[in-house]
């Protein structure tokens, strides 16, 4: 067991050696402080804090809120509400929860913000070591499943308080088509068809893509769904940021598609937010879904 | 019961050290250089999977020609060590000059205590956010570290292509003038006849062992030579790649297939005044031999004479 400055024999022959490609593993066997509490199989040393899991303190760290996705045609859209919130107070305004993965995957987090930023980091690294080791991608499903992993060795410290539940989507070179994964605290993953929500307005923004989704959305469509959807969560849920229109800040929006993974740019995402706010100033709860089925 | 001979600690070192010079002197060279938009490296590679030339960081790359085992194993470790690094710090704290450093402690550390040392030599190259930001750096076999500003060949002629590359390099080329550089540095002929065959009798006894060995056994040193390196290299017998500094994120780049073929026909084509001249040389010098050592470097029977 070394730390990076240990004696260079020791750590040539740890670099050096033969195994598999995981970058998360290595760490493990390598030095496993450097990795979240949860994936050295231990919890949180909560025994000496008082209330454990119920600590104010740990109840009140920064969560992040609402992402959306939905699967559009070539390729699928991710976006997330700018608001984290620590108990009743709103601790970032501007907070990003949607993060590219790898070229033709994303990942956006709903849950404890700092341990997500670290799941983000690690995910990242891993996806990209395994790529440069074995000079290949893994499957997008093969990426589900590594993120899922990465979630049940969360559970403790899921337990003690400090849950994070990624979403995970990405255009499946293979097939052709975006996809989008889910997971609960315990790992998963479930794929989803359609769209997909989670977070804490999730319930909101997902009844909200029910009656907006159509099959083969185009891009533009499908990203203007997603804001409308963040917007209705917002509408409901006050952990959900809606568009800041004083302030400039818009939600992050990406697209996954053949041409792998694009945010949208401040001003594009903008846009979008501004023809949302001018739709609802006319009719606040937003486009009528059409009460009976077109026969 | 046998007593051990003695050997000296100076004459272990230097049979260690001519062992592996050997064994890279059986490989082919490779080039890494300087260009406006980035660094760019280059080296005759059949073998569309089985790479010398790979990414190891976002602006970081690595080259390497020896033993294709050994030199995987410190590939796959200089991975490791800069996306530890990165983790563990920031993307931007993994830098060339670390990770040479680190190579270098490796290597020097096989080579004193393991009885055999690697025989390997590799670069590492950084694109710099300017061109004079930009880091080359090669380590031998028993860790040296040299610092290379601008270009650097290495591997089994290096030597005789360090000396074309030298005279074709600029700064500030274009990508087209860095290949047309490289490609001539790479297919450079032996200074001399004569030189070839007495300075680097053993490399182009190993070369051969590997392209041509029916030619090694030809009655001149000169033709041996001419075989070696075919006299114009085809993207399919190269393996190319870019640290395009203007990229965001992942810098390094493969170039191949029609992208790579358009760039060798370009670079022919700006060194065309200069070409024109070598065909009718080359024909005047040995008219049945040249064109035909200059396709896939296999050997051909002597009957043309």
């Amino acid at each position: 067991m070394g730390g990076l400055f240990d004696n260079a024999m020791g750590q040539s022959a740890a670099f050096m050696s033969a195994r598999m490609p995981s970058f998360t593993d290595f760490l493990a066997s390598y030095n496993p402080a450097l990795l979240p509490p949860g994936f050295r199989g231990v919890g949180l040393p909560l025994g000496g804090i008082p209330g454990g899991a119920d600590n104010e303190v740990i109840k009140n760290l920064p969560h992040a809120t609402t992402i959306v996705t939905v699967a559009c045609e070539r390729g699928v859209v991710i976006a997330g509400d700018r608001r984290a919130t620590a108990g009743n107070m709103i601790s970032k305004r501007d907070v990003e929860k949607v993060f590219r993965s790898d070229e033709f995957s994303a990942m956006a987090i709903a849950g404890v913000a700092s341990m997500g930023l670290e799941f983000v980091r690690l995910f990242q690294v891993e996806l990209e070591h395994y790529e440069k080791m074995e000079g290949r991608t893994l499957s997008l499903e093969g990426k589900a499943h590594r993120l899922a992993k990465m979630v049940r060795d969360n559970l403790v410290p899921a337990m003690q308080g400090l849950a994070v539940v990624p979403i995970f989507a990405g255009y499946d070179e293979a097939a052709g088509v975006g996809r989008i994964f889910s997971y609960d605290v315990a790992g998963g993953p479930y794929e989803e068809h359609r769209f997909h929500s989670i977070g804490s307005g999730s319930i909101f923004a997902k009844s909200a893509l029910k009656k907006m989704y159509s099959d083969d959305m185009s891009i533009p469509d499908a990203v203007l769904s997603c804001v409308q959807a963040l917007y209705d969560a917002a509408d409901d849920d006050s952990a959900t940021g809606g568009p800041d229109l004083t302030r400039a800040i818009f939600p992050v929006i990406a697209t996954i598609t053949d041409d792998g993974f694009t945010r949208l740019t401040d001003d594009e995402s903008a846009e979008y937010a501004h023809q949302v706010v001018a739709g609802r100033m006319l009719s606040p709860d937003g486009p009528n879904a059409p009460l009976r089925a077109a026969s | 019961m046998s007593m051990p001979f003695y050997v000296s600690p100076e004459q272990q070192m230097r049979d260690k050290s001519d062992y592996a010079r050997k064994g890279v002197a059986r490989s082919r060279s490779s080039v890494v250089l300087q260009y406006a938009g980035g660094i760019l490296m280059v080296t005759p590679n059949v073998s569309s999977v089985l790479h010398k030339i790979s990414e190891i960081y976002d602006r970081i790359a690595f080259a390497a020609v020896g033993r294709s085992n050994e030199y995987e194993v410190l590939r796959k470790a200089g991975v490791t060590y800069a996306d530890v690094t990165g983790y563990q710090f920031d993307r931007g704290d993994v830098t060339a000059h670390g990770l040479a450093n680190w190579y270098a402690q490796a290597l020097s550390a096989t080579f004193t205590e393991s009885m055999k040392p690697y025989e390997v030599e590799i670069v590492v190259a950084e694109v710099g956010a300017r061109p004079d930001t930009d880091q080359i750096y090669r380590i031998t076999w028993d860790g040296s570290v040299s610092d290379e500003p601008g270009y650097v060949a290495f591997g089994g002629q290096a030597d005789q292509v360090a000396v074309v590359l030298k005279e074709r390099f600029s700064d500030n080329m274009s990508l087209t003038e860095a290949l047309a550089a490289a490609l001539a540095a790479l297919t450079a002929p032996p200074p001399t006849a004569p030189a070839a065959s007495s300075t680097s009798a053993s490399a182009s006894g190993y070369a051969s062992a590997r392209s041509a060995s029916a030619s090694a056994s030809a009655s001149t040193a000169a033709s041996a030579a001419a075989n070696n390196t075919p006299t114009e290299l085809t993207a399919a017998q190269l393996e190319v790649a870019i640290l395009d500094r203007a990229r965001a994120h992942r810098t390094f780049r493969r170039l191949s297939g029609p992208r790579l073929e358009e760039l060798i026909a370009e670079s022919r084509a700006s060194t065309a005044p200069a070409a024109a001249e070598s065909p009718a040389e080359a024909s005047a010098e040995e008219p049945p031999t040249g064109p035909a050592a200059g396709g896939d470097g296999t050997p051909k029977p002597p009957a043309a004479k």
